[in-house]
């Protein structure tokens, strides 16, 4: 298949499109911008609706409307953005509606910075809105994967009527890369009969809806909610394992740092240590079971966790280990990224070298 | 026997929650027979605030949408969007809800000239929370968090919502309209059917501000209530057309 040169953003933004999603509602901030450019240019293309919104919480509850209509619906923001859209992530994991929301993190906390980072991993896997609600996770580590995974995300989120993130560094948005168009994974998928499309006269009212005052119904909704996200655990859980069979060293990292590690890898193999990475490309749910499978090997003498933050991921590592490994941190936060040498020589440290 | 008088298919069977002497009740009413007698109940979709009407979605029968505190604009315009032509999109609202904390959502709705209608409920208080200042409360006006009453140097006076949606050129017809009696009744029916009407039409953003009592917080009985609304609350937001773009106003 041809290959063609795609920046990070736009190909999102074209692979909404090819998963047949028409509808986007969206506030500017940077690094995502070419998300809605892209996307006010191409979607009256196809009889779709591209809306900028006044602000970002307005335009999560854009996409919540638009949702409960059973349409394919997307947002895309930045950090500081999708604080302001979780409220309406909430709601919409409350009321089960799928749509799919982007996040191209950049430095933070607060305003921070416009470069790459990684420091809505919390945000992301904990829920930043109210309540107790889970959503799925997933967080390219290339174009390629960015363009496959916003589409499988349509499927998924259709798939459990829950809304999907796609968690991607500053990084992933402002890089080109030659990526292919190929087919991805195709799911059969519920009919929508949830939707509020009109009567018609013809059946009783559909209402999209979170609240549910009485107590009772309200234990029962969160146990069924809960229900999902288990089987959201047993059947969604992703991840890549990357040299780790016999590895002493065995990285643990995800988006643009899972390449640094890569390149670590490369720099410890020449001094003779072999080194692996295990690489989540779900965050939630967290591929915990295959990260202690492979720390357990005799061979691993240093497990290191590489991020862009300073230590957000490595809780959900030090889980999964449940104390059996110790675990390093290597990272940078606030749009600084750490070099491969400086990967290397932590994993070093780590064995006691 | 010949049926005069039936309860609107615009509602379901479910019992009111809404406390003794409240006219959400009655605005419920005008706009579910607006929605029957334009035949276009089964295109319907509706927009329930957060506030004493958060469970109107049990009450109109029709598609029904609850949206979170303030943002039933903005779910409305999502609804609106990517809905047929013909989709019938309304939000109903309090005070709390539009003129406050979903003042930006209801400003640039209007202002994009959104095709769907607001029905505005104006009774100054915040009900469902247990009578707290809103935005609308008049200056000196009682309240749980201005147990003074609302103090103009502290607070401002109070916010005039139709007079501000009618000044956006997206807004095809703006009015205010009261709850008291039959024959304020019936032009509130009169301007809620123009509203819808016009949003049929395509027109562009319809709004209904409604003037209405709130006995339980306002600590009066049903009557008081609407005697107090006209001695206080008209004089402070009268009553009227505040644009309509299908005629001249004044």
């Amino acid at each position: 298949m041809e290959k063609e040169l795609w920046k990070g953003n736009e190909a999102i933004a074209e692979a909404a499109i090819r998963a047949g999603c028409k509808y986007f509602f969206g506030y500017p901030i940077t690094p995502q911008n070419e998300i809605p450019e892209y996307l006010s240019a191409h979607l009256p293309k196809v009889g779709g609706c591209f809306l900028q919104a006044e602000s970002e919480v307005a335009a999560i509850n854009m996409v919540y409307g638009a949702a409960g209509c059973g349409v394919r619906v997307m947002t895309s923001s930045s950090s500081p953005g999708i604080s302001l859209k979780q409220e309406g992530i909430t709601y919409m994991c409350g009321a089960e509606l799928p749509a799919v929301i982007i996040n191209m993190m950049r430095g933070g906390p607060g305003l921070g910075t416009i470069q790459p980072a990684q420091g809505d991993y919390f945000q992301a896997t904990r829920g930043g809105g109210n309540g107790d609600y889970r959503h799925l996770v997933f967080a390219p580590a290339t174009i390629q994967e960015a363009a496959d995974y916003v589409q499988i995300a349509f499927d998924v989120a259709d798939q459990y009527r829950n809304p999907v993130m796609v968690l991607a560094d500053g990084m992933i948005g402002q890089m080109m890369e030659a990526i292919e168009w190929h087919p991805v994974e195709k799911r059969v998928l519920p009919e929508k009969t949830w939707a509020t499309t009109g009567t018609k006269d013809q059946r009783k009212p559909n209402i999209i809806n979170s609240l549910y005052i009485d107590p009772n119904l309200c234990a029962d909704h969160n146990v069924h909610l809960a229900e999902k996200y288990k089987a959201m655990e047993e059947n969604e859980t992703r991840w890549e394992a990357v040299n780790t069979e016999g590895c002493q060293v065995l990285f643990v990292a995800y988006g643009t740092p899972s390449r640094i590690a890569r390149a670590a890898i490369r720099l410890l193999e020449k001094e003779g240590i072999k080194a692996g990475l295990l690489r989540p490309i779900t965050l939630w749910p967290f591929p915990g079971k295959a990260l202690k499978e492979a720390a357990m090997q005799d061979s691993v003498k240093a497990v290191v966790d590489v991020e862009l933050s300073m230590g957000q991921m490595i809780d959900d590592v030090k889980i999964a280990l449940e104390g059996c490994r110790p675990v390093s941190f290597v990272g940078k936060a606030g749009g600084v990224v750490p070099t491969p040498a400086e990967v290397a020589s932590a994993a070093k440290a780590a064995m006691g070298r | 026997m010949a049926i005069v008088y039936q309860k609107s298919k615009g509602l379901t069977d479910a019992e009111l929650h809404y406390c003794p002497g409240c006219t959400h009740g009655i605005i419920h009413k005008l706009v579910a027979e607006t929605l029957e007698e334009m035949g276009v109940l089964g295109n319907t979709i509706g927009v329930a605030p957060v506030g004493c009407s958060v469970f109107a979605y049990n009450y109109f029968n029709c598609d029904m949408h609850e949206a979170a505190h303030g943002r039933a604009p903005a779910v409305a315009t999502g609804i609106k969007r990517v809905s047929p032509p013909g989709t019938i999109v309304f939000t109903y609202q309090g005070d709390g809800d539009l003129a406050a904390i979903g003042t930006a959502e209801i400003i640039h709705a209007a202002m994009r000239g959104e095709k769907f209608t607001t029905i505005f409920i104006n009774n100054a208080i915040y009900g469902m929370t247990g009578g707290q200042m809103a935005p609308t409360t008049l200056v000196g006006q009682k309240a749980t968090t201005a147990p003074m009453g609302r103090q103009r140097e502290h607070y401002g006076a109070p916010i005039r919502m139709a007079e501000i949606i009618r000044t956006l050129e997206g807004c095809a017809y703006a009015a205010r309209v009261c709850a008291t009696d039959i024959p304020n009744l019936n032009k509130a029916k009169k301007a809620i059917q123009k509203a819808f009407r016009l949003q049929q039409e395509g027109a562009g953003f319809t709004f209904v501000e409604v003037l209405a009592t709130c006995p339980t917080n306002w600590g009066m009985t049903p009557v008081a209530a609407i005697d107090w609304l006209k001695e206080n609350m008209i004089p402070y937001y009268p009553l009227g057309v505040y644009k309509d773009i299908t005629e001249e106003v004044k």
